[in-house]
């Protein structure tokens, strides 16, 4: 790849930048090798996420004040803006009222688990393997399939998702195992992928430009190619800002998903 | 008769793949985000309507292209 910068110009002391793979996302396990609650350095990059929201939430709640000190008002302003601007947007403010607390859970968990990518020491997102996207995904299959049922029965909930109203019947050949699929597979399977090959790519991109970075000025024994580097490091330092954005963008995608999924389960008003 | 090879590919092709496998999504998501920008400009009103919905068809479109990046990896 790099043989047309013209090789014998490098004379480097290691010959290929080490360049990260998708060995990232599978680390050895570090605690409890061998049983089932063996765990590696992503599921410890979880434990500490979740040790950081429970204490800032906890203590921020606990010191809550009548007049909000600005921190107090930066949290409201993230759970305002779950409610108002994700739930209340789409369901409207009767039907939401119930659901505020499971999505702002997932958005605000989502979140902070995306933005370990870009926490130095952490390095990796906790959501970048197909695990804790799963867990969530199926909480919402779970919760909407559990809203339809309550709130038309199982026999009208089914009819209305497997045999929309207002098609000629013999397309339901067709339509129906659509309709199935997408419900009980597409649905929560798109939610996962999204999240976890978002911050699959992300890591690789940030950790591709650090790598060259570090290969570039320190490892290149080539001092003209620091040049190369600081543009890398350039690229990084972007990318990183890049990521922090993408991590909000897609907690607030999902946090947005499930509340249409559910919203979808309600019988349709006509 | 032999068969000659005239070329190799070396490495993962399934990079090209996604390469492929991104075109499509690129070009829903420019006319997703074009016509919500057009909306916008017509009925700067209703822009956070606008927003959400945009949101929400950019993540059905963006999921197409991941697959795509998800496929280098099985492959």
């Amino acid at each position: 790849m790099f043989q047309g910068v013209g090789s014998d110009m490098l004379t480097l002391a290691a010959s290929q930048p080490e360049l990260p793979g998708i060995d990232d996302f599978m680390p050895p396990e570090i605690l409890f090798q061998g049983t089932p609650f063996a765990m590696n350095r992503i599921i410890l990059v979880r434990f500490i996420a979740m040790v950081v929201i429970l204490l800032v939430l906890g203590i921020t709640a606990a010191r809550a004040k009548l007049i909000p000190s600005r921190w107090q008002g930066a949290i409201e302003w993230l759970l305002d803006f779950v409610r108002d601007s994700v739930v209340y947007e789409v369901m409207g403010e009767l039907r939401g009222r119930q659901y505020v607390p499971m999505v702002t859970t997932v958005f605000l968990t989502v979140m902070v688990f995306n933005l370990c990518g870009i926490v130095p020491g952490l390095n990796i997102a906790a959501t970048a393997t197909i695990t804790m996207p799963l867990v969530f995904a199926l909480w919402t299959l779970f919760q909407y399939l559990i809203t339809g049922i309550r709130e038309q029965g199982l026999w009208k909930y089914l009819k209305q998702e497997l045999f929309p109203a207002g098609v000629p019947w013999p397309l339901y050949i067709i339509l129906t195992p659509i309709q199935l699929l997408e419900l009980l597979i597409i649905k929560p399977a798109s939610l996962t992928i999204r999240l976890f090959a978002n911050m699959i790519a992300g890591h690789l991109l940030v950790a591709i430009c650090l790598a060259f970075t570090q290969f570039y000025i320190i490892e290149a024994s080539n001092h003209f190619l620091a040049i190369a580097g600081i543009g890398w490091f350039g690229l990084g330092f972007a990318l990183t800002a890049f990521e922090m954005f993408v991590a909000a963008l897609q907690a607030y995608i999902f946090a947005v998903l499930t509340t249409v999924y559910i919203n979808q389960s309600y019988p349709e008003e006509d | 008769m032999d068969i000659i090879t005239l070329a190799e590919v070396t490495g993962s092709i399934s990079i090209l793949g996604y390469g492929l496998a991104a075109l499509g999504p690129a070009l829903g998501l420019g006319i997703v985000v074009g016509k919500t920008v057009e909306s916008m400009a017509r009925q700067p009103e209703i822009a956070n309507k606008l927003q959400t919905a945009m949101f929400i068809g950019l993540a059905l479109i963006e999921v197409l292209g991941l697959l795509g990046f998800v496929a280098i990896f099985i492959a």
